[in-house]
């Protein structure tokens, strides 16, 4: 099913998320992370950090879930490829800090005679006090099953 | 050659990192902690459906290897910006191998910057990610 291109320019509704210690552990876990400043906090507190560093790409997840915004847009999950993913950072985020997504549809395009569908996507993100985190771009791939259109 | 902050220039190597085969239990561990619940990445049932033999492990976890090379060799705060695309996926078992080059230095706000390129690959010489990242050195 094509997505309507009129999704250009929606803003999602902002996204609210405490950023846990436990999650973090468990994120450096799951990526073998050796490093003692991700998980122990007198090792992040001697390297100058007010408490746990939130690791460059886990900001994607916060606001990723169960991708019920592409199902809302009649997207099958199974056919989503992640194409890109950048991030621009302003400060880095810490265990406590509360973070606000604030996520926008910027662009959808086909390519291929619309076998595969582009939907980029970009994420704001700010801690309560109003100073920027990050700025997230991500390109999502939509691959149409052969013989639809 | 590997280098370190100090004596960084253009055409120097970051140590790269080796990673273990990926396993069923690191993509069950991956999912919930990132926020990645794309049951393509959980549940074989749903794989299967989509014409696929396997499981993917999820392209963000070979991000977060490429994460942890830069964190590995500078503090994050010089972390300026960090952004790959996705090449090829990868399968369970799959054993990426994380490698960055310094591929440019310039002067931007102030600070001295440089331009890494990266690469997530595999050991039968996939390329499953191809990136690159700016970092401040001084």
């Amino acid at each position: 099913m094509a997505i309507d291109p009129a999704v250009v320019g929606t803003a999602q509704p902002a996204v609210t998320v405490d950023v846990e210690p436990g999650r973090l552990r468990a994120f450096a876990h799951a990526i073998g992370e050796t490093d003692p400043v991700y998980t122990d906090l007198e090792a992040a507190r001697t390297a100058g950090h007010p408490d746990l560093p939130v690791p460059p790409t886990f900001l994607f997840g916060l606001g990723a879930g169960d991708f019920a915004w592409l199902t809302g847009l009649g997207v099958d999950l199974r056919r989503v490829l992640h194409g890109e993913q950048h991030f621009t950072y302003h400060q880095v985020a810490h265990a406590g800090d509360t973070l606000t997504l604030t996520p926008r549809i910027v662009d959808v395009f086909s390519k291929r005679a619309g076998s595969l569908q582009f939907l980029i996507r970009e994420i704001a993100v700010r801690r309560d006090d109003g100073s920027p985190i990050a700025d997230l771009r991500e390109t999502l791939i939509v691959r149409e099953p052969a013989g639809a259109s | 050659m590997t280098v370190t902050l100090s004596d960084v220039r253009v055409g120097a190597e970051l140590p790269p990192l080796a990673l273990p085969p990926i396993s069923r239990t690191t993509l069950a561990l991956f999912g919930p902690a990132s926020g990645d619940l794309n049951p393509i990445h959980l549940d074989l049932d749903v794989a299967r459906s989509a014409g696929l033999d396997d499981v993917l492990a999820h392209g963000m976890l070979s991000m977060a290897y490429l994460g942890r090379l830069l964190t590995g060799w500078v503090d994050q705060r010089r972390l300026r910006s960090f952004g790959v695309r996705f090449t090829a996926v990868t399968p369970v078992h799959g054993r990426p191998t994380c490698t960055g080059r310094v591929v440019s230095i310039e002067e931007v706000d102030g600070e001295r910057r440089a331009t890494l390129e990266l690469a997530v690959t595999l050991a039968d010489g996939t390329v499953t990610v191809a990136g690159s990242a700016v970092i401040a050195v001084s």
